[in-house]
């Protein structure tokens, strides 16, 4: 059997790759690829904890959550590249260092 | 070793390896190809689990939605990237230094923990009643504030979406 806390060294392994590749890459749709293996970090966990902690045949709530995060990665994805084409078009880069517009 | 934590080491390798090269493959549409297989493992993840029905999802949302529309936005911008410089900022050793912190911290406050280590119970023969599910999802003494919320997000997301990537002529 395996036990819970590999599930959760495995999502904070993702999450900190994921996290690096935010904080680090260049590129705007790699930044975004970035935070997508982030939010599946997050999802191993909810699952693993509904697994292992909550599984009652009544309790949907880990379920819940993990019906949430999905809408949310959607929509953060489609809004993200939606901006990242719009940024593309007027200033002709996908750089996030270029991405200047709104620097005080 | 059990054949169940053979296939976790198996599915989590390959879902570490295609991570890692996500984030450090220099060219973008590699990285995407390596993200759809990072994807395809967390399914597997879930499989696992015993979310079937989760695995599945994330199949169709992530390997078939997502990355189908990443994948699009790589070629409608591409050429603008140099793929022979580096595709690091300059101060990556620090966000290496930031996430192997994290990592640390993060495993060692687990490890504290006394229920890290537990054992997962056996299933349920009820425990997997999606047509429950979908009842408890949209009646008002289950999840409907949940439900709606996500419902109001994703109209919010796709009138954003529209507006933004909509080509305005005139100006």
């Amino acid at each position: 059997m395996i036990p819970l806390s590999w599930y959760l060294i495995l999502a904070a392994l993702l999450f900190c790759i994921g996290l690096f590749g935010v904080l680090a890459r260049k590129n705007s749709v790699a930044v975004l690829m970035s935070v997508e293996l982030m939010l599946n970090a997050v999802n191993i966990n909810l699952l693993a904890f509904w697994r292992y902690l909550y599984l009652t045949s009544t309790a949907y709530n880990g379920f819940v959550f993990v019906v949430v995060l999905f809408a949310v990665a959607a929509a953060e994805t489609a809004v993200g590249l939606a901006i990242i084409i719009s940024a593309y078009r007027s200033r002709k880069t996908v750089a996030a260092e270029d991405f200047t517009a709104l620097q005080g | 070793m059990s054949t169940a934590q053979i296939l976790f080491l198996i599915f989590s390798a390959v879902v570490v390896a295609a991570a890692v090269m996500v984030v450090l493959s220099r060219r973008i549409m590699r990285a995407a190809l390596w993200l759809v297989l990072a994807l395809f493992g967390v399914a597997l993840i879930f499989a696992l689990l015993d979310a079937s029905f989760f695995a599945v999802v994330q199949v169709l949302v992530y390997v078939g939605a997502i990355a189908t529309l990443l994948i699009f936005a790589i070629m409608l911008t591409r050429g603008v990237m140099d793929d022979s410089k580096a595709q690091l900022n300059r101060g990556w050793p620090f966000a290496l230094l930031v996430c192997l912190g994290l990592f640390g911290g993060l495993v060692y406050i687990l490890s504290q923990w006394n229920r890290f280590n537990s054992a997962a119970p056996a299933l349920p023969q009820d425990a997997y009643d999606l047509t429950l599910f979908g009842l408890a999802l949209t009646s008002p003494d289950g999840y409907l504030v949940a439900f709606e919320a996500a419902s109001v997000l994703l109209l919010a997301a796709m009138v954003g979406a529209i507006y933004l990537a909509l080509e305005k002529r005139g100006n």
